[in-house]
């Protein structure tokens, strides 16, 4: 076959063509693909809720709640977890717009007592091997078990009782703050109820 | 399989590896070779889709005019990229959660353009894919060995497994970026070195 010549309407028509193509791919793919992904990220996200809450046998999405946290506009997503209709520990979804690089979202866990239970980065792009290491056991062991009503929740830098991870002291510190933020909500959600 | 075909496919493993002979790509490169295991994700992402796009380019080439390729093959690359993105957002969420990063970046890579513009644009859709082949598994382990290194030397652990112990203090600057400047120019004239010797033998 001979290569095409460049005229002006053979290249208008070649690239129109090859646009139209790929946007019906593009909205067709879309299309397919939309439900799939929505129940793979719901499924990604209750996996996460599961790891940071005591056994629970309800479904946490149908029992969301906004709360407010004091002196912002968004509020944080709460999700209660019940066994046998009894709520027996609660997920706080939070973030922090300070790490490294840029916004980390993290679900943290509670107990009835306020005590943490567990938390789990959900998103976060701090460097691998760095700042991602807020995401391991050493740096999580700390918080579990960790009353914030008791005890300072903040870096040691800080004046608070939470050890850094070493080199990652921006990443450990945005950490730290996002899970003071879900208690700050959960506090003022709890004494306007 | 003839000589042809074999050259076309291992060639892009040493001969013309696209990262340490042709310094193609070395924007991925660089940044995403933290780990051993970063380096295999990406890898076999950009192997994937070069395949794809290797494929596409070879099909389409003769109904597209010379002086608008590049703007067609882009469209195409960027095309097949957010399929294969949506595709295993959908249907293989885990290896997504894995992979996902990278994905976006592979469109700005320019391997894929460069084998499309120099190879899939000549030759017949086999060879094509050959080619994509041989590039891919290069570019695969090329970053998979640099990751390693930069893991090893900054971590103190490849593919996640601690190597060095816990005692050990790790040059935590191979993990930041000035460390893939340093790990990869090592790489390249340990590389090159063996390479030349062996042509010259």
């Amino acid at each position: 076959m001979v290569q095409k010549k460049s005229t002006f309407w053979n290249m208008i028509l070649t690239l129109t063509i090859i646009s139209l193509t790929a946007a019906f791919i593009l909205s067709f793919v879309e299309q397919l693909t939309e439900k799939p992904i929505k129940e793979a990220k719901n499924a990604h996200e209750l996996d996460a809720i599961a790891s940071v809450v005591q056994k629970f046998n309800n479904n946490p999405f149908a029992e969301k709640l906004t709360i407010n946290v004091p002196g912002q506009k968004n509020g944080l997503e709460l999700y209660p977890a019940r066994l046998d209709g009894n709520i027996n520990s609660f997920a706080i979804k939070t973030y922090s717009n300070n790490g490294f690089a840029g916004r980390i979202e993290l679900i943290v866990g509670f107990l009835m007592d306020g005590t943490i239970n567990n938390f789990v980065v959900t998103r976060s792009l701090e460097t691998p091997g760095l700042g991602s290491k807020v995401n391991d056991e050493k740096f999580k062991s700390q918080f579990r078990g960790f009353n914030p009503n008791r005890q300072i929740l903040k870096v040691r830098q800080d004046g608070g009782e939470i050890d850094a991870v070493t080199a990652a002291t921006i990443s450990s510190r945005a950490v730290t703050n996002a899970i003071q933020k879900a208690v700050d909500a959960y506090h003022n959600f709890h004494a306007g109820k | 399989m003839n000589k042809t075909s074999y050259q076309n496919l291992i060639r892009g493993i040493i001969a013309e590896n696209p990262i340490l002979v042709m310094m193609l790509g070395m924007c991925p490169t660089l940044g995403v070779s933290t780990s051993a295991i970063n380096g295999v994700g990406m890898g076999l992402a950009t192997l994937l889709v070069l395949i794809f796009s290797n494929t596409a380019i070879s099909l389409v080439k003769n109904i597209i005019p010379p002086m608008v390729r590049i703007p067609s093959f882009i469209v195409i690359i960027a095309t097949i990229v957010t399929v294969v993105d949506l595709l295993m957002a959908a249907y293989l969420p885990s290896l997504h959660a894995a992979l996902g990063i990278y994905i976006p970046l592979i469109v700005v890579n320019c391997i894929i353009l460069g084998r499309a513009e120099a190879f899939a644009s000549k030759n017949t859709i086999f060879q094509s894919i050959l080619d994509a082949l041989g590039m891919g598994i290069g570019f695969t382990l090329a970053l998979t060995v640099l990751g390693a290194v930069r893991e090893l030397l900054g971590n103190g652990s490849v593919f996640g497994y601690l190597l060095l112990g816990e005692d050990v203090n790790p040059i935590l600057l191979f993990i930041m970026p000035p460390g893939a400047f340093l790990a990869l120019a090592a790489m390249i004239i340990v590389f090159n070195r063996l390479r030349t010797k062996e042509n010259e033998q």
